[in-house]
């Protein structure tokens, strides 16, 4: 196993995580995911706040097991690498909000950063205007760091606190096996607690343990290789490194092969799986999504993972970005395919004067 | 007498460890800084940092789960 660990942790550990997720996103399109997402963190949250009837948007209701196979893969490696570590109190509820403002923003582009990517490595060009907005939201974040941005510390937590977001997860995965049913309403409409799409993108999805056991790979895997895709570009902003950026680079490289391969390499803006063509909001999105990524310390991948070593503090912004989710369906501020919805740019707007207050008023941490 | 800069970087977030240690590298010619950090990616992002910069690293782990980097140049 010290093989493995020294392997991952060196040059090649996101390199490899990028490939794999290059490879495995593409073929779980393949195996039955909606179009150009093989793995999205948000929108499969956003699949799971539906599920559990956080909202009732009913075409994006699954408890998606990709989400539980990261955390859980994560924890395994975290265990196995002697780095499961409960510790929480580095301002939780503002991680908490950042996570909620995270998929507000990634919502109006409709797709992470995992999946801005791979949406550009499926021919999707209304992605750029995401993936610069990503970019551009990063640099604000940065200033902010430069300017002396801290969430503060985290302290050691008991270890119950650690185990949380894990059985959260395994619990989920119980609910995705029993889905259970109290039965249905006068019009005959089911009333949960579980809801599962009938058809639209929740009802595309890969076979479960399939979809499982590739969440639980790459969880592992990104784990020990600290794969980020929001810190590959802070990086290599604020650091000069580009330890993470070959990792993010590796995985749009390899997924363009692999869609190539598979046929499902579809250039143009028109038209494309879940996503709509405002370049507008596309970018304005995505400015805000990587603003409070960037301000949480990680993409929502990273989030899972650290989630999955114990950290509360990670959790709670995985809480806010599912409980973001339902709010995100329940008032119109998702977009569609046909377009921006009626509350998403004042949203963004919202959103973004809430990440510029925090980002310039929260610091203090001395060495 | 000790001139040893030393550095408190547990418990921070990503990239704040990899940024003190970049800002007081930059600070120095030469000399020893002693880094604490609690988590193996903090231990990695300073390593990397310190070493692109000319500094030899020396990794001491401590109880708890907390390691202390020694920086020389």
């Amino acid at each position: 196993m010290s093989f493995v660990s020294r392997f991952l942790t060196s040059r090649w550990g996101p390199i490899v995580t990028g490939a794999a997720v290059g490879v495995l996103a593409p073929l779980l399109v393949k195996l039955g995911n909606p179009g150009n997402m093989g793995v999205c963190v948000v929108c499969f949250n956003r699949d799971i706040a539906g599920a559990l009837g956080l909202h009732r948007a009913g075409l994006v209701q699954y408890i998606r097991p990709e989400i539980i196979g990261l955390v859980l893969g994560a924890l395994v490696a975290a265990l196995v690498f002697r780095e499961f570590k409960p510790r929480t109190g580095s301002a939780p509820f503002v991680r908490f909000m950042l996570g909620m403002f995270s998929v507000f923003g990634a919502l109006v582009f409709l797709g992470c950063p995992w999946r801005a990517y791979l949406r550009f490595a499926g021919g999707d060009w209304n992605a750029v205007f995401g993936i610069v907005g990503l970019v551009a939201g990063i640099g604000v974040g940065v200033l902010c760091l430069r300017f002396g941005f801290s969430l503060g510390r985290s302290n050691p937590a008991p270890r119950a606190l650690g185990w949380l977001m894990p059985a959260a997860m395994v619990v989920l995965l119980v609910l995705l096996i029993l889905a259970p049913q109290f039965g249905r309403d006068a019009d005959g409409n089911a009333v949960g607690p579980i809801f599962f799409s009938s058809k639209g993108p929740g009802s595309q999805h890969a076979p479960l343990l399939i979809a499982l056991a590739v969440g639980l790979f790459i969880g592992f895997l990104a784990q020990r290789s600290r794969f980020c895709t929001v810190g590959a570009v802070r990086d290599a902003i604020i650091l000069r490194s580009t330890h993470l950026l070959y990792g993010v680079l590796t995985l749009i490289v390899v997924a363009f092969i692999t869609n190539l391969i598979l046929g499902q390499f579809k250039p143009g803006f028109a038209n494309q799986p879940v996503a709509h063509t405002d370049a507008l909001w596309n970018f304005g999105g995505m400015v805000l999504a990587g603003l409070a990524f960037t301000l949480a310390g990680g993409c929502p991948g990273r989030q899972l993972f650290l989630s999955g070593e114990g950290d509360g503090d990670a959790a709670m912004f995985v809480s806010g970005m599912i409980i973001g989710a339902g709010f995100a369906h329940t008032y119109t501020m998702a977009s569609s395919p046909s377009g921006v919805a009626a509350f998403g740019p004042i949203t963004v707007v919202i959103g973004l004067v809430f990440c510029i207050v925090i980002g310039l008023t929260m610091r203090g941490v001395k060495a | 007498m000790s001139d040893i800069q030393q550095l408190d970087c547990r418990g921070l977030s990503c990239p704040q460890p990899a940024l003190m240690a970049r800002e007081a590298v930059g600070e120095k010619d030469k000399g020893t800084i002693e880094i604490l950090v609690d988590s193996g990616t903090a231990r990695e992002n300073v390593s990397r940092v310190a070493q692109s910069a000319g500094w030899q690293v020396n990794i001491e782990e401590q109880p708890g789960g907390v390691f202390k980097l020694v920086l020389k140049k």
